[in-house]
């Protein structure tokens, strides 16, 4: 297969991309051809592709030591406990959290938020009480706090952005009011690439006595977290879109709330003591853990933090800002073009309209061409309403991802508007 | 290159820069509405129905190239016939872009729409304005969606 050269003009070569470039050998689906072309992925907001060493961290699972955790005396069952909880700790390192046992395995971020709204949320929230989101939310940090208002009585609310898709911050200190039980927001925003400034969002909403739940979904693949330097309450996020595999995510919760939270569901695991008239939950982080748990998916996204943090997100995120921006110049200057999302701070995210043409026939013409980007409204419904588009085609960017693949899809790009504008 | 100019064959990017019975009409008796939530498209089709024939046929909305010209096309197609023609005439449309042995006959203008049956993810966006002809047809009041 050819890789995509380095050397296209108005990209500078700085040093620390030949090695990410070599980085696309470990991504073994890079090499596969798609309707006759070379696979050029630039959908990884959505999912990110494997590299070698979280396969085969998985296969080795089943290969050597498959069997249930937490529950056999025997060799295997403490081999694969082990594993399983290696991979706790890796994540707890990764997010730099002060516990391993403030790190809940879940299937995802979408996972994540809903056991926050109902473990968390249910039991305290009164009729006229508030939850605070923003206007740039993916779904699935919406509609579980809608599911949560429903079931209490309380009210949502949402932070509005302007033009350029940024949180209007005097608009979000003014609505944090002394109703306000819960901000929910993004770190990073699926449909705009926005990084919101969470720091100091965080600070407000805990001036005033709000906790703060962090969708870090778009944001763990980009850059370093640090969950107690930012302070959040809970920080969210799923293994798929940072390497691993699909089918497990990540709940980080302070211990103070977690313990105080009953458990989301009932089950195996997550009880010490049974009786057919009283239950005795289990301690951290197992009693938000009921039943067998996806126990290679957890190795797989141990393997995958092991693979980011041995790169490093310093030269991942030099290489994905100078991306993003060679990217986002060369389809601006396309005729028609408008970029949505033009936030100061963005990451990793192209998000744009062509004159006249629709992105679903774009995403089609550029999937003929071996091109996959995603088009329609990226379960962000509110953001397509905000800009006033239907939907938008999304080019969305990885380590593995080069200038030269930016170039065939502006080339793409083209061809489509001699097609279809 | 994938051949894509089966998909997208000159008549349907016609229909597309040009729709026939792009309006609404005023003396419609059956409207729907139909929404393809997977891309934004939406679509409200109007009906009048004289001694269960339609008389006239329109649709408004926006969409993707395949969504718009299907509907255009549809437009053009279904004067003069029955509910019961329209039925038979849509189980075939619907035939011919997901069936592997489609049954194409009788479908004259319509077949160039045929390139679909290649992109499964397509299918939505051609048969969206047909399922909300059906559902102004049979009166449903509400909002159809591909889901
Ligand atoms: C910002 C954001 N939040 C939440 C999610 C949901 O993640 P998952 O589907 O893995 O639960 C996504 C991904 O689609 C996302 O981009």
């Amino acid at each position: 297969m050819s890789v995509p050269s380095y050397s296209i003009t108005a990209v500078n070569d700085a040093d620390h991309r030949p090695e990410l470039a070599a980085r696309r050998q470990d991504f073994p689906i890079l090499e596969r051809c798609v309707r006759g072309q070379p696979l050029v992925y630039l959908d990884n907001a959505a999912t990110t592709q494997k590299p070698r060493a979280v396969i085969e961290a998985m296969a080795r699972y089943y290969r050597e030591c498959n069997s249930n955790i937490h529950r056999g005396v025997h060799t295997l069952s403490q081999e694969a406990t082990e594993r399983f909880e290696e991979a706790r700790v890796k994540v707890q390192r990764f997010i730099h959290a002060a516990h391993s046992h403030e790190i809940i395995f879940v299937r995802g971020t979408t996972e994540a938020i809903n056991l926050v709204a109902q473990s968390y949320g249910r039991p305290q929230l009164k009729p006229k009480d508030e939850i605070l989101i923003t206007a740039m939310e993916h779904h699935s940090n919406i509609v579980p706090w809608q599911l949560l208002c429903e079931q209490t009585g309380a009210v949502l609310k949402a932070v509005p952005m302007n033009d350029a898709g940024e949180l209007l911050l005097d608009e979000y200190v003014r609505l944090l009011g002394s109703r306000t039980r819960m901000l929910a927001l993004t770190h990073v925003s699926n449909a705009l690439g926005t990084i919101n400034p969470i720091g100091e969002m965080i600070d407000h909403a805990h001036a005033h006595g709000v906790p703060v739940l962090v969708d870090g979904a778009q944001a763990v693949a980009h850059m370093p977290v640090d969950v107690q330097a930012l302070d959040c309450d809970f920080y969210a996020f799923s293994s798929h879109k940072l390497f691993g595999p699909t089918g497990i995510g990540v709940l980080y919760g302070k211990t103070a709330l977690l313990e105080a939270m009953p458990p989301y569901q009932g089950g195996g695991d997550m009880i010490k003591s049974v009786t057919l008239t009283k239950t005795q939950f289990n301690d951290l982080p197992y009693k938000f853990e009921a039943g067998t748990p996806h126990i290679a998916g957890a190795i797989g996204l141990g393997a995958a933090l092991d693979y980011v943090q041995e790169i490093g997100f310093e030269p991942i995120g030099r290489h994905e800002h100078e991306l993003l921006r060679y990217a986002s110049d060369r389809v601006a200057s396309l005729h028609g073009a408008r970029i949505i999302g033009t936030a100061r701070e963005k990451a990793s995210v192209l998000s744009f309209v062509l004159d006249g043409i629709h992105p679903h026939d774009l995403g089609t013409v550029l999937d003929c061409q071996g091109i996959a980007i995603r088009t329609g409204h990226h379960c962000a419904m509110p953001v397509m309403e905000r800009f006033h588009v239907p939907a938008t085609a999304r080019a969305s960017f990885a380590l593995y991802n080069t200038p030269g693949e930016a170039d065939r899809l502006c080339a793409a790009l083209r061809d489509a508007q001699r097609m279809l504008g | 290159m994938f051949d894509l100019r089966a998909l997208y064959q000159e008549v349907i990017i016609d229909h597309n820069r040009h729709p026939r019975n792009c309006r609404r009409l005023d003396s419609a008796d059956r409207i729907a509405e139909g929404y393809n939530p997977l891309c934004g498209d939406r679509l409200t089709v109007y009906v009048k129905v004289h001694e269960g024939v339609v008389e006239d046929v329109s649709f408004e909305g926006s969409g993707c190239a395949i969504s718009v010209a299907s509907a255009s096309l549809m437009t053009e197609h279904i004067k003069g016939k029955t509910a019961h023609e329209v039925d038979q005439l849509f189980a075939r449309f619907r035939s011919m872009v997901t069936d592997a042995t489609p049954t194409e006959e009788g479908l004259g203008k319509l077949e160039v729409l045929a390139g679909v049956r290649e992109f499964p993810a397509r299918v939505k966006c051609a048969t969206l304005a047909w399922h909300t002809l059906k559902s102004a047809l049979s009166n449903e009041h509400s909002t159809v969606t591909t889901e």
